[in-house]
């Protein structure tokens, strides 16, 4: 058995808050052979990415490695000179990070970004890593790989950025590539192409790979080997097939687990109903281009409504409409029947407090200088009119009803919650209103699975004790499935598909309901490779949409 | 490319109106100073009919709105004028018809003043940004901490006595330099800019600390980004990270305190003029209002403005298009 690749034993690493140091990892051991491809998964927090950029010897600022060894090929990564840890980063181990988009340059053309690495370590010129460059945009299927190269990042979509900075990674041909959740800020479908994408190229150059995620079905169709954490400690390892089919720990069982939470479907309405919000032929844009075209949908009483789309589909520009933030330039919005001014600020008070708002970053949605008693209570007195002892009884009604006990959190800032508190505190702001309906926009995109499942529950909870009606954005399916009772489907500004539930997840789909659906990746380590062999290699991901 | 015409287009038109608004300013500013000029040359000798004489021949009669449009009309024409003070000389000295024009007298002193400007700018810009850089690679090291010390205590000390200890060390001790910058018309060029050298040495130290000290700020403040770590993480020296990757992104903020101190150079050197001897606008902007020339005065205070004005607008200009966003259209 030769030496492993990368080997890590003991590794502890600290990261500094304020004058002290605190533990981050402690004492991760980590086995990786030449080819082969490790999973890290685990909530954020867990240390992922710090034991990802600890294997190529690099710490972030304000992080130190306390203890342990890292050898990359028998070579000593903690102790070795800045030049000699140089001479090896980008020539035989690179990075590929979360935000393609952030990560590369906008000063400097895809291209001269990837022939950098080459040319500076010796490897090639620039003409022969040019040409390179181009190959491997055309292996990773780039549309156009002759010219997509002179384009800089802001001209190239983000599964795009995606790809060229995998190929960036591979243009010194590295023995060991690190991905730092390569795929978390991407859409679904333009997920698969990257997903299959990076597995066709490492399996073609052979290459050894730590490919760090928080999404158990993405590291199931990339990894051989699966290594779970939490809170810097490892809680297992073991191969991929036998990860998925019988983890040992209670900690990877209950992360197995989260997305089996799913309520019962309620009836559908009384087809005489007066729907709670009626969106009726609404067209909007943002200066003159529209972005919405003749959109309509009804949310009734006590119903969730989950609307489904990619990024720039117009989930977001529908609720700026119902809520009048953004005044459509035709069709408008009903509430229990009666048209609502278009325009906010034409609204009545009482209008305005029948709709609220949850947003998907809990951090920039509070006031970071109010207490949470600050926060809730504002809207308690704004609408309600409620004042003194009254208006504190309310506070704490409202933070029990979200599960926080009042005497605990009252007086905290948000600044001294974690996400999933402040996301409970967002919740409970748009309570305090006392509304009919809540827009829920993203609101579990932030959060790590298991909070998440939490903050779901919690919300079909008040649904059934308040009958709030809910408009659900979303661009998770898993979060579609936990919550709704009614699908809209949007691409493009418009609304493509829409029914119950059951319905939606039903065969026959329309086509691209059918294409969002079926590239929602499953637990199952085989599903990429029947999907790829299912769609037929030039029709995944991005090229599928674009051909509808 | 259209939307950057459309954005340049936009500011020139705003640099306009803002130098409309401080010609305003200025006139009525001006004409509120204390002191007549008629009352301040005649002196003992005014009485009432020779004041009122010379303000008749001098226009200063007129109302102030009449004389402001006057004014004005002079300027789009670039007619700034007939210096107060070269008429009373002409008159009192009975000379010929050869009044001296306000651009006549303003002309040589701008084109010194802005030669002197252009020698301390090709030397202070390319220091400061170069001191700069090494301060943000050696970040918190002495040499970051010597070259703050020194530039800070440069710019907090008097530009005179910078001015005194350059010339006891460059010409007195060492006598490199001249101590004089009496330049003149038709002097050679390398003279010219040899007789400059110490005022434009002084001014170097003057303007250094702000230009080098935006620059390594904001190249720090890149260092966390997500793109400079994938720089470092690419096996690239700590130089070239810097030079490549965080200094094109940063320029929009170091373009634009290198024009406010560019602007400074051009209006704010009266103390390094009068210490060397050096015939700038400043001197002779300082000796008009001491004698209530009023045009000259005005002259002076619009071009100082319009450099102002068109130094921020260039460094705007140039910002925008250090931004490959807007160079680069989708």
């Amino acid at each position: 058995m030769p030496d492993p690749l990368v080997k890590i034993r003991n590794l502890h690493i600290e990261g500094r808050s304020d004058e002290s140091w605190s533990p981050i990892i402690n004492g991760v051991d980590l086995d990786l052979n030449k080819g082969e491809v490790l999973g890290l998964i685990g909530e954020s927090g867990a240390g992922k990415s710090t034991i990802g950029l600890a294997a190529m010897g690099f710490t972030r600022d304000g992080v130190r490695i306390s203890d342990g060894t890292v050898e990359f090929d028998g070579i000593d990564m903690v102790n070795a000179s800045a030049a000699k840890k140089r001479a090896l980063l980008g020539k035989r181990i690179a990075y590929v990070a979360q935000s393609a988009a952030a990560s590369f340059n906008p000063a400097h053309r895809l291209i001269d970004q990837h022939t950098e690495g080459p040319v500076q370590h010796g490897v090639a010129s620039r003409a022969q890593s040019q040409e390179d460059g181009i190959e491997l945009y055309r292996k990773l299927r780039l549309p156009n790989p002759d010219q997509i190269g002179f384009r800089y990042p802001h001209q190239v979509s983000g599964g795009q950025l995606q790809r060229a900075m995998t190929a960036m990674a591979m243009s010194c041909r590295p023995d060991l590539i690190i991905f730092d959740e390569p795929t978390t800020a991407l859409d679904v479908t333009t997920q698969i192409e990257v997903l299959a994408a990076i597995r066709e190229i490492v399996e073609e150059f052979d290459t050894a790979a730590i490919y760090i995620t928080h999404d158990l079905a993405v590291v199931a169709q990339m990894a051989d080997k699966i290594k779970v954490l939490l809170r810097g400690d490892e809680v297992e390892e073991a191969d991929t097939r036998t990860m998925l089919s019988s983890p040992k720990e209670d900690y990877t069982k209950s992360l197995w687990a989260v997305r089996s939470f799913e309520r019962p479907e309620k009836p559908p309405a009384e087809p005489d109903a007066v729907p709670v919000v009626s969106v009726k032929g609404v067209t909007a844009a943002y200066g003159k281009v529209d972005v919405l075209h003749d959109v309509s949908f009804d949310i009734h009483a006590g119903r969730t409504v989950a609307v489904v789309g990619e990024s720039g589909s117009g989930k977001s520009t529908a609720a700026r409409c119902i809520t009048g933030l953004l005044p459509p330039r035709e069709g408008h919005v009903e509430f229990e029947g009666e048209a609502m001014p278009l325009d906010y600020k034409a609204r009545s008070k009482e209008q305005l407090r029948q709709v609220q708002m949850i947003y998907q970053m809990a951090d920039t949605a509070l006031n970071p200088r109010k207490t949470i008693a600050q926060i809730i209570g504002r809207p308690v007195e704004f609408y309600m009119g409620l004042k003194g002892s009254a208006l504190r009884d309310r506070v704490d009604q409202l933070l029990d009803q979200i599960e926080l006990d009042p005497a605990q959190f009252r007086n905290r800032l948000p600044s001294e919650l974690s996400g999933g508190q402040k996301q409970r505190i967002g919740i409970a702001r748009a309570l305090a209103a006392e509304p009919r309906f809540i827009i829920c926009d993203e609101v579990t995109s932030a959060l790590d699975q298991l909070v998440a499942e939490g903050i779901l529950r919690l919300l079909a909870r008040l649904q059934d004790e308040l009958g709030l009606s809910y408009m659900f954005i979303t661009h998770d399916l898993a979060t579609v499935r936990a919550i709704s009772d009614e699908v809209v489907v949007m691409k493009d500004g418009k609304v493509v598909d829409r029914g119950p539930k059951t319905e939606m997840f039903r065969p026959p789909h329309h086509a691209y309901t059918d294409l969002l659906l079926s590239s929602v990746p499953e637990m199952d380590p085989d599903w990429l490779d029947n999907l790829l062999a299912e769609r037929g290699v030039d029709n995944i991901g991005d090229a599928a949409v674009d051909k509808m | 490319m259209n939307s950057i015409l459309r954005i340049i287009l936009q500011r020139l038109g705003l640099g306009l109106l803002t130098l409309f608004v401080v010609s305003i300013v200025i006139f009525v500013a001006v004409n509120l100073l204390p002191g007549d000029f008629a009352e301040l040359i005649l002196g003992q000798g005014a009485t009432p009919e020779t004041v009122a004489t010379i303000r008749r021949d001098l226009g200063l009669d007129q109302p102030l709105v009449l004389r402001y449009f006057d004014w004005l009309r002079g300027m789009l024409t670039l007619d700034l004028g007939t210096s107060f003070s070269q008429l009373n000389r002409v008159s009192n000295l009975g000379g010929g018809s050869d009044t001296t024009t306000v651009v006549e007298q303003i002309a040589p002193r701008l084109s010194n003043t802005l030669f002197l400007a252009a020698v301390t700018a090709s030397i202070a810009v390319p220091f400061s940004i170069t001191l700069g850089v090494l301060a943000a690679l050696y970040r918190n090291t002495a040499f970051d901490r010597s070259a703050n010390i020194f530039t800070l205590s440069s710019i907090s000390s008097p530009e005179f006595f910078m001015a005194y200890v350059l010339i006891l060390f460059l010409a007195v001790l060492n006598p490199i330099l001249p101590s004089l910058s009496n330049i003149y018309q038709g002097m050679p060029f390398w003279e010219r800019v040899e007789k400059s050298l110490l005022p434009a040495l002084t001014l170097t130290l003057v303007v250094t600390a702000h230009m080098m000290r935006m620059t390594r700020a904001a190249i720090i403040n890149l260092l966390a980004s997500p793109y400079i770590e994938m720089a470092r993480l690419k096996g690239l020296s700590p130089m070239r990270v810097i030079v490549k990757h965080a200094l094109p992104n940063a320029l929009a903020p170091i373009i634009n305190v290198i024009a406010l101190n560019l602007a400074y150079l051009i209006t704010g050197v009266v103390v390094v003029e009068v210490v060397f001897v050096y015939p700038g606008i400043g001197q002779l902007f300082v000796d008009s209002v001491k004698i209530r020339d009023i045009p000259v005065v005005q002259a002076c205070c619009l071009i100082f403005a319009a450099a102002y004005i068109l130094l921020n607008l260039t460094a705007d200009i140039l910002s925008i298009l250090s931004n490959p966003r807007l160079r680069h259209p989708k």
